[in-house]
Protein backbone atom coordinates (compact mmCIF):
# COMPACT_ATOMS: atom_id res chain seq x y z
CA UNK A 1 0.00 0.00 0.00
CA UNK A 2 2.81 2.12 1.22
CA UNK A 3 4.40 1.79 -2.41
CA UNK A 4 1.11 3.49 -4.44
CA UNK A 5 0.86 6.21 -1.92
CA UNK A 6 3.65 8.92 -2.27
CA UNK A 7 5.13 8.72 1.18
CA UNK A 8 5.37 12.78 1.81
CA UNK A 9 1.96 12.67 1.40
CA UNK A 10 1.00 10.84 4.14
CA UNK A 11 2.97 12.41 6.95
CA UNK A 12 3.35 10.86 10.84
CA UNK A 13 0.24 13.03 12.25
CA UNK A 14 -1.66 11.89 9.27
CA UNK A 15 -1.06 8.34 9.19
CA UNK A 16 -1.57 8.35 13.56
CA UNK A 17 -5.18 10.06 12.92
CA UNK A 18 -5.80 6.85 10.27
CA UNK A 19 -4.06 4.30 11.94
CA UNK A 20 -4.63 4.91 15.67
CA UNK A 21 -8.33 3.88 15.36
CA UNK A 22 -7.98 0.47 14.49
CA UNK A 23 -6.45 -1.13 17.73
CA UNK A 24 -4.81 1.79 20.32
CA UNK A 25 -8.35 3.91 19.85
CA UNK A 26 -10.74 1.64 18.71
CA UNK A 27 -14.06 2.96 18.78
CA UNK A 28 -15.64 -0.30 20.05
CA UNK A 29 -13.49 -2.29 22.23
CA UNK A 30 -12.29 1.10 23.52
CA UNK A 31 -14.64 3.70 23.30
CA UNK A 32 -17.89 1.98 23.48
CA UNK A 33 -19.38 3.69 20.51
CA UNK A 34 -21.63 2.27 18.13
CA UNK A 35 -21.96 -1.41 19.27
CA UNK A 36 -25.47 -1.94 18.59
CA UNK A 37 -25.32 -2.01 14.68
CA UNK A 38 -21.84 -3.80 14.96
CA UNK A 39 -23.64 -6.71 16.79
CA UNK A 40 -26.98 -6.71 14.93
CA UNK A 41 -25.65 -7.19 11.49
CA UNK A 42 -22.62 -9.59 11.82
CA UNK A 43 -24.54 -13.12 11.39
CA UNK A 44 -23.78 -12.47 7.54
CA UNK A 45 -20.36 -11.45 6.21
CA UNK A 46 -21.80 -9.53 3.08
CA UNK A 47 -24.58 -7.44 5.20
CA UNK A 48 -21.56 -6.41 7.69
CA UNK A 49 -18.95 -5.36 4.79
CA UNK A 50 -21.98 -3.88 3.43
CA UNK A 51 -22.97 -1.74 6.72
CA UNK A 52 -19.07 -1.62 7.47
CA UNK A 53 -18.95 0.25 4.22
CA UNK A 54 -21.98 2.11 4.77
CA UNK A 55 -20.96 3.73 8.24
CA UNK A 56 -17.44 4.19 7.12
CA UNK A 57 -18.66 6.53 4.33
CA UNK A 58 -20.97 8.63 6.62
CA UNK A 59 -18.71 9.17 8.98
CA UNK A 60 -15.86 10.57 7.04
CA UNK A 61 -18.65 12.40 4.57
CA UNK A 62 -20.00 14.00 7.56
CA UNK A 63 -17.44 14.64 9.59
CA UNK A 64 -16.27 16.25 6.35
CA UNK A 65 -19.09 18.84 6.16
CA UNK A 66 -19.38 19.40 9.90
CA UNK A 67 -15.99 20.50 9.62
CA UNK A 68 -16.31 22.69 6.80
CA UNK A 69 -18.55 24.96 8.30
CA UNK A 70 -17.80 24.29 11.99
CA UNK A 71 -16.93 28.24 12.44
CA UNK A 72 -20.45 29.12 10.76
CA UNK A 73 -22.31 27.22 13.53
CA UNK A 74 -23.94 28.37 16.92
CA UNK A 75 -22.42 26.20 19.61
CA UNK A 76 -26.32 26.42 21.04
CA UNK A 77 -28.00 24.63 18.28
CA UNK A 78 -24.70 22.36 16.88
CA UNK A 79 -26.27 19.15 17.99
CA UNK A 80 -29.56 19.81 15.82
CA UNK A 81 -26.79 20.92 12.81
CA UNK A 82 -24.70 17.72 13.23
CA UNK A 83 -27.91 15.82 13.17
CA UNK A 84 -29.36 17.08 10.28
CA UNK A 85 -26.41 16.96 8.43
CA UNK A 86 -25.61 13.06 8.99
CA UNK A 87 -29.30 12.44 9.03
CA UNK A 88 -28.83 13.54 5.07
CA UNK A 89 -26.58 11.62 4.47
CA UNK A 90 -27.81 8.02 5.75
CA UNK A 91 -31.09 8.97 3.63
CA UNK A 92 -28.68 9.16 0.35
CA UNK A 93 -26.85 5.73 1.33
CA UNK A 94 -30.30 4.08 2.29
CA UNK A 95 -31.97 5.30 -1.00
CA UNK A 96 -28.67 4.19 -2.89
CA UNK A 97 -28.84 0.63 -1.02
CA UNK A 98 -32.80 0.36 -1.91
CA UNK A 99 -31.42 1.36 -5.86
CA UNK A 100 -28.60 -0.86 -6.50
CA UNK A 101 -28.68 -3.83 -3.19
CA UNK A 102 -32.37 -4.13 -2.67
CA UNK A 103 -31.80 -7.62 -1.17
CA UNK A 104 -29.06 -6.15 1.02
CA UNK A 105 -31.04 -3.76 2.50
CA UNK A 106 -34.06 -5.50 3.19
CA UNK A 107 -31.84 -7.62 5.56
CA UNK A 108 -30.19 -4.31 6.97
CA UNK A 109 -33.69 -3.44 7.70
CA UNK A 110 -33.93 -0.50 10.04
CA UNK A 111 -29.88 -0.97 11.19
CA UNK A 112 -28.90 1.29 7.61
CA UNK A 113 -31.11 4.22 9.54
CA UNK A 114 -29.82 3.90 12.85
CA UNK A 115 -26.56 4.91 11.44
CA UNK A 116 -27.91 8.44 12.37
CA UNK A 117 -28.13 7.64 15.85
CA UNK A 118 -24.74 5.44 16.24
CA UNK A 119 -22.34 7.29 18.67
CA UNK A 120 -19.24 6.83 16.43
CA UNK A 121 -20.78 9.34 13.96
CA UNK A 122 -21.49 11.62 16.68
CA UNK A 123 -19.07 11.34 18.68
CA UNK A 124 -16.71 12.12 15.99
CA UNK A 125 -18.69 15.22 14.64
CA UNK A 126 -18.70 16.72 18.24
CA UNK A 127 -15.12 15.53 19.36
CA UNK A 128 -12.94 16.01 16.18
CA UNK A 129 -14.50 17.96 13.25
CA UNK A 130 -15.73 20.31 15.27
CA UNK A 131 -12.03 21.90 16.16
CA UNK A 132 -10.10 20.47 12.94
CA UNK A 133 -9.74 21.96 9.35
CA UNK A 134 -12.18 19.46 6.97
CA UNK A 135 -9.25 16.98 5.36
CA UNK A 136 -8.32 15.69 9.07
CA UNK A 137 -11.73 15.29 9.75
CA UNK A 138 -12.20 13.37 6.53
CA UNK A 139 -9.25 11.11 7.32
CA UNK A 140 -10.20 11.18 11.08
CA UNK A 141 -13.78 9.59 10.04
CA UNK A 142 -11.97 6.96 7.50
CA UNK A 143 -9.95 5.68 10.42
CA UNK A 144 -12.72 5.55 12.64
CA UNK A 145 -14.80 3.94 10.20
CA UNK A 146 -12.39 1.25 9.34
CA UNK A 147 -11.87 0.61 13.18
CA UNK A 148 -15.66 -0.36 13.80
CA UNK A 149 -15.76 -2.51 10.32
CA UNK A 150 -12.54 -4.44 11.38
CA UNK A 151 -14.42 -5.50 14.64
CA UNK A 152 -17.34 -6.43 12.39
CA UNK A 153 -15.46 -8.08 10.07
CA UNK A 154 -13.64 -10.12 12.66
CA UNK A 155 -17.12 -11.06 14.20
CA UNK A 156 -18.51 -11.63 11.44
CA UNK A 157 -16.24 -14.12 10.21
CA UNK A 158 -16.67 -16.21 13.22
CA UNK A 159 -20.62 -16.29 13.09
CA UNK A 160 -20.97 -17.04 9.31
CA UNK A 161 -18.12 -20.04 9.27
CA UNK A 162 -18.85 -21.35 12.58
CA UNK A 163 -22.82 -20.99 12.27
CA UNK A 164 -23.07 -22.12 8.99
CA UNK A 165 -19.92 -23.71 7.73
CA UNK A 166 -19.78 -21.06 4.69
CA UNK A 167 -18.38 -16.97 4.61
CA UNK A 168 -19.62 -14.81 1.82
CA UNK A 169 -22.05 -17.45 0.84
CA UNK A 170 -19.00 -20.13 -0.28
CA UNK A 171 -19.17 -23.47 1.68
CA UNK A 172 -16.27 -23.09 3.62
CA UNK A 173 -16.69 -26.62 5.82
CA UNK A 174 -18.93 -29.33 4.21
CA UNK A 175 -21.92 -29.89 6.50
CA UNK A 176 -22.82 -33.31 7.71
CA UNK A 177 -26.05 -32.85 6.44
CA UNK A 178 -24.56 -32.68 2.75
CA UNK A 179 -22.25 -35.60 3.74
CA UNK A 180 -19.22 -33.90 5.62
CA UNK A 181 -17.66 -33.45 8.70
CA UNK A 182 -18.68 -30.08 9.96
CA UNK A 183 -22.19 -29.65 12.53
CA UNK A 184 -23.15 -26.02 12.13
CA UNK A 185 -23.04 -24.45 15.77
CA UNK A 186 -26.48 -23.02 15.55
CA UNK A 187 -26.10 -20.66 18.60
CA UNK A 188 -23.50 -18.90 16.31
CA UNK A 189 -26.62 -17.35 14.08
CA UNK A 190 -28.52 -15.93 17.28
CA UNK A 191 -28.07 -12.69 19.00
CA UNK A 192 -25.53 -13.85 21.93
CA UNK A 193 -23.35 -15.35 20.52
CA UNK A 194 -22.16 -12.07 19.06
CA UNK A 195 -22.00 -10.23 22.70
CA UNK A 196 -19.39 -13.41 23.51
CA UNK A 197 -17.57 -13.02 20.39
CA UNK A 198 -16.99 -9.32 21.21
CA UNK A 199 -16.45 -9.86 24.93
CA UNK A 200 -14.12 -12.24 23.54
CA UNK A 201 -12.11 -9.82 21.32
CA UNK A 202 -11.79 -7.32 24.16
CA UNK A 203 -10.36 -9.58 26.53
CA UNK A 204 -7.63 -10.84 23.54
CA UNK A 205 -6.87 -7.36 22.93
CA UNK A 206 -6.68 -6.15 26.74
CA UNK A 207 -4.08 -9.02 26.59
CA UNK A 208 -2.37 -7.54 23.90
CA UNK A 209 -1.99 -4.31 25.12
CA UNK A 210 -2.25 -4.45 29.09
CA UNK A 211 -2.52 -0.21 29.45
CA UNK A 212 -6.36 -0.50 27.91
CA UNK A 213 -7.47 -2.92 31.44
CA UNK A 214 -9.29 -1.18 33.64
CA UNK A 215 -9.22 -1.18 37.34
CA UNK A 216 -11.60 -3.38 39.36
CA UNK A 217 -13.63 -1.73 41.68
CA UNK A 218 -12.29 -3.76 44.71
CA UNK A 219 -9.38 -6.25 45.07
CA UNK A 220 -9.64 -9.82 46.29
CA UNK A 221 -7.26 -10.15 49.00
CA UNK A 222 -5.44 -13.36 48.90
CA UNK A 223 -5.39 -15.57 52.21
CA UNK A 224 -1.71 -15.95 53.87
CA UNK A 225 -1.33 -19.18 55.87
CA UNK A 226 -2.32 -18.50 59.60
CA UNK A 227 -4.31 -15.23 59.55
CA UNK A 228 -6.31 -16.27 57.24
CA UNK A 229 -9.52 -16.26 59.41
CA UNK A 230 -8.81 -12.85 61.07
CA UNK A 231 -9.54 -10.73 57.98
CA UNK B 1 -57.81 -7.05 22.23
CA UNK B 2 -55.92 -10.34 22.19
CA UNK B 3 -53.71 -9.06 18.90
CA UNK B 4 -52.71 -6.07 21.57
CA UNK B 5 -51.94 -8.17 24.76
CA UNK B 6 -49.93 -10.51 21.91
CA UNK B 7 -48.17 -7.71 20.53
CA UNK B 8 -47.03 -5.94 24.03
CA UNK B 9 -45.48 -9.35 25.24
CA UNK B 10 -44.14 -9.89 22.05
CA UNK B 11 -42.55 -6.48 22.82
CA UNK B 12 -41.28 -6.91 25.96
CA UNK B 13 -40.12 -10.26 26.15
CA UNK B 14 -39.27 -11.75 22.87
CA UNK B 15 -38.53 -8.97 20.60
CA UNK B 16 -36.67 -6.95 23.50
CA UNK B 17 -34.84 -3.81 21.94
CA UNK B 18 -31.68 -3.84 23.86
CA UNK B 19 -30.94 -8.17 24.16
CA UNK B 20 -32.36 -9.04 20.41
CA UNK B 21 -31.97 -6.54 18.20
CA UNK B 22 -28.74 -4.73 20.48
CA UNK B 23 -30.50 -1.18 20.43
CA UNK B 24 -29.49 1.32 22.94
CA UNK B 25 -26.06 -1.02 23.68
CA UNK B 26 -24.02 2.08 24.10
CA UNK B 27 -26.02 3.69 26.93
CA UNK B 28 -26.93 -0.23 28.02
CA UNK B 29 -23.24 -0.47 28.85
CA UNK B 30 -22.59 2.90 29.86
CA UNK B 31 -25.18 3.44 32.50
CA UNK B 32 -25.53 0.21 33.79
CA UNK B 33 -23.16 -0.05 37.07
CA UNK B 34 -25.70 1.43 39.74
CA UNK B 35 -29.73 -0.27 39.70
CA UNK B 36 -30.38 3.45 40.57
CA UNK B 37 -29.22 5.19 38.03
CA UNK B 38 -30.21 2.31 35.65
CA UNK B 39 -33.99 2.52 36.83
CA UNK B 40 -34.07 5.73 36.48
CA UNK B 41 -32.72 5.77 33.08
CA UNK B 42 -34.89 3.24 31.66
CA UNK B 43 -38.14 4.99 33.24
CA UNK B 44 -36.92 7.63 31.06
CA UNK B 45 -36.75 5.52 28.01
CA UNK B 46 -40.25 4.12 28.63
CA UNK B 47 -41.71 7.37 28.80
CA UNK B 48 -39.98 9.05 26.05
CA UNK B 49 -40.84 5.85 23.84
CA UNK B 50 -44.59 5.68 24.60
CA UNK B 51 -44.76 9.35 23.21
CA UNK B 52 -42.61 9.47 20.30
CA UNK B 53 -43.57 6.01 18.86
CA UNK B 54 -47.37 7.17 18.30
CA UNK B 55 -46.50 10.65 17.35
CA UNK B 56 -44.34 9.31 14.41
CA UNK B 57 -46.93 7.33 13.58
CA UNK B 58 -49.17 9.50 13.32
CA UNK B 59 -46.66 12.11 11.03
CA UNK B 60 -45.98 9.33 8.97
CA UNK B 61 -49.87 8.44 7.95
CA UNK B 62 -50.70 12.03 7.84
CA UNK B 63 -47.98 13.63 5.94
CA UNK B 64 -45.09 10.82 5.02
CA UNK B 65 -46.76 7.66 3.22
CA UNK B 66 -47.14 7.43 -0.06
CA UNK B 67 -51.00 9.41 -0.86
CA UNK B 68 -50.92 10.48 2.81
CA UNK B 69 -51.34 13.66 1.53
CA UNK B 70 -54.36 13.10 -0.30
CA UNK B 71 -56.36 14.76 2.51
CA UNK B 72 -55.14 18.03 0.66
CA UNK B 73 -56.14 16.96 -2.57
CA UNK B 74 -52.46 16.22 -3.51
CA UNK B 75 -52.11 12.35 -4.76
CA UNK B 76 -49.34 10.68 -5.81
CA UNK B 77 -46.82 12.12 -4.12
CA UNK B 78 -44.67 9.77 -1.89
CA UNK B 79 -42.86 11.60 1.25
CA UNK B 80 -41.51 8.25 2.96
CA UNK B 81 -37.59 8.46 1.94
CA UNK B 82 -37.95 12.14 4.51
CA UNK B 83 -38.96 9.35 7.64
CA UNK B 84 -35.63 8.76 9.00
CA UNK B 85 -35.25 12.81 8.99
CA UNK B 86 -38.68 13.74 10.04
CA UNK B 87 -38.89 10.76 13.15
CA UNK B 88 -35.00 12.19 14.01
CA UNK B 89 -36.25 15.04 14.23
CA UNK B 90 -39.38 14.40 16.00
CA UNK B 91 -37.57 12.98 18.93
CA UNK B 92 -35.12 15.71 19.25
CA UNK B 93 -38.64 18.03 19.26
CA UNK B 94 -40.31 15.84 22.02
CA UNK B 95 -37.67 15.44 24.00
CA UNK B 96 -36.76 19.04 24.34
CA UNK B 97 -40.38 19.52 25.21
CA UNK B 98 -40.52 17.40 28.00
CA UNK B 99 -37.38 18.60 29.51
CA UNK B 100 -39.11 22.06 29.41
CA UNK B 101 -42.70 20.61 30.44
CA UNK B 102 -40.75 18.43 33.38
CA UNK B 103 -38.88 21.39 34.64
CA UNK B 104 -42.02 23.59 34.83
CA UNK B 105 -44.71 21.09 36.48
CA UNK B 106 -42.97 18.23 38.13
CA UNK B 107 -39.09 19.25 39.25
CA UNK B 108 -38.53 16.57 41.76
CA UNK B 109 -39.17 14.14 38.62
CA UNK B 110 -37.08 16.66 36.18
CA UNK B 111 -33.75 16.25 38.89
CA UNK B 112 -34.47 12.50 38.60
CA UNK B 113 -34.23 11.88 35.10
CA UNK B 114 -32.90 15.54 34.16
CA UNK B 115 -29.24 13.97 33.74
CA UNK B 116 -30.66 11.11 31.13
CA UNK B 117 -33.06 13.22 29.24
CA UNK B 118 -30.47 14.37 26.22
CA UNK B 119 -28.98 10.83 26.10
CA UNK B 120 -31.95 10.23 25.26
CA UNK B 121 -31.73 11.61 21.82
CA UNK B 122 -29.30 9.49 20.82
CA UNK B 123 -30.78 6.10 22.02
CA UNK B 124 -31.09 4.01 19.39
CA UNK B 125 -33.63 2.10 21.20
CA UNK B 126 -35.63 5.09 20.32
CA UNK B 127 -35.44 5.69 16.70
CA UNK B 128 -34.78 1.65 16.23
CA UNK B 129 -38.51 1.55 17.89
CA UNK B 130 -40.13 4.36 15.81
CA UNK B 131 -38.18 2.63 12.34
CA UNK B 132 -39.88 -0.89 13.29
CA UNK B 133 -42.85 1.01 13.40
CA UNK B 134 -42.66 2.35 10.43
CA UNK B 135 -41.52 -0.68 8.93
CA UNK B 136 -44.05 -3.49 10.44
CA UNK B 137 -46.53 -0.97 9.36
CA UNK B 138 -48.47 -0.78 12.80
CA UNK B 139 -51.48 1.73 13.13
CA UNK B 140 -52.13 3.95 15.91
CA UNK B 141 -53.44 1.41 18.58
CA UNK B 142 -50.96 -1.24 17.98
CA UNK B 143 -48.17 1.98 17.92
CA UNK B 144 -49.41 2.78 21.14
CA UNK B 145 -48.63 -1.06 22.60
CA UNK B 146 -45.43 -1.40 20.63
CA UNK B 147 -44.14 1.99 22.68
CA UNK B 148 -45.00 0.64 26.20
CA UNK B 149 -43.93 -2.43 25.30
CA UNK B 150 -40.65 -1.71 23.98
CA UNK B 151 -39.73 1.07 26.23
CA UNK B 152 -40.85 -1.34 29.02
CA UNK B 153 -38.47 -4.26 28.03
CA UNK B 154 -35.54 -1.78 27.33
CA UNK B 155 -36.22 -0.47 31.04
CA UNK B 156 -36.33 -4.42 32.23
CA UNK B 157 -33.32 -5.33 30.60
CA UNK B 158 -30.95 -2.18 31.79
CA UNK B 159 -32.43 -2.95 35.48
CA UNK B 160 -31.71 -6.36 35.58
CA UNK B 161 -28.38 -5.71 34.08
CA UNK B 162 -27.18 -3.15 36.30
CA UNK B 163 -28.40 -5.67 39.83
CA UNK B 164 -25.91 -8.49 38.35
CA UNK B 165 -23.28 -5.86 37.76
CA UNK B 166 -23.61 -4.42 41.07
CA UNK B 167 -22.81 -8.05 42.71
CA UNK B 168 -19.68 -8.61 39.78
CA UNK B 169 -17.82 -6.05 40.94
CA UNK B 170 -16.85 -8.20 44.14
CA UNK B 171 -16.26 -11.08 42.16
CA UNK B 172 -12.41 -12.08 40.97
CA UNK B 173 -12.42 -11.60 37.30
CA UNK B 174 -9.02 -12.07 34.95
CA UNK B 175 -7.18 -8.67 34.54
CA UNK B 176 -7.98 -8.14 30.73
CA UNK B 177 -11.67 -9.13 30.81
CA UNK B 178 -12.02 -6.48 33.94
CA UNK B 179 -15.10 -3.73 33.14
CA UNK B 180 -16.10 -3.76 29.41
CA UNK B 181 -15.40 -7.53 28.62
CA UNK B 182 -16.83 -9.25 31.26
CA UNK B 183 -19.98 -6.81 30.62
CA UNK B 184 -20.49 -8.30 27.21
CA UNK B 185 -20.10 -11.94 28.50
CA UNK B 186 -23.07 -10.74 31.10
CA UNK B 187 -25.04 -9.20 28.53
CA UNK B 188 -24.77 -12.16 25.84
CA UNK B 189 -26.06 -14.87 29.03
CA UNK B 190 -29.18 -12.43 29.77
CA UNK B 191 -29.47 -12.65 25.85
CA UNK B 192 -29.62 -16.45 25.92
CA UNK B 193 -32.38 -15.98 29.07
CA UNK B 194 -34.27 -14.20 26.93
CA UNK B 195 -34.16 -16.31 23.67
CA UNK B 196 -35.91 -18.90 25.91
CA UNK B 197 -39.36 -16.77 25.36
CA UNK B 198 -38.87 -17.15 21.49
CA UNK B 199 -40.82 -19.94 21.07
CA UNK B 200 -43.75 -18.20 22.96
CA UNK B 201 -47.12 -18.09 20.57
CA UNK B 202 -49.81 -15.94 22.08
Amino acid sequence: MSAVVDSSIINDETKKVLVDPLVTNNPITLQVLGICSALAVTSQMSTSLIMALALTLVTAFSSAAISAIRNHIPSSIRIIVQMTIIASLVIVVDQLLKAFAYDVSKQLSVFVGLIITNCIVMGRAEGYAMKNPPLESFIDGIGNGLGYSLILIIVAFFRETLGSGKLLGIEVFKLTKDGGWYDPNGLMLLPPSAFFIIGLIIWGVRQWKPNQVEKADFKIMSITHGEGGHH
Amino acid sequence: MEAYISLFVKAVFIENLALSFFLGMCTFIAVSKKISTAMGLGIAVMVVQTITVPANNLVYHTLLKEDALSWLGITGVDLSFLALLSCIGMIAALVQILEMILDKFFPALYHALGVFLPLITVNCAILGGSLFMIERDYNFGESVTYGVGSGLGWALAITVMAGVREKLKYSDIPAGLQGLGITFITAGLMSLGFMAFSGIQL
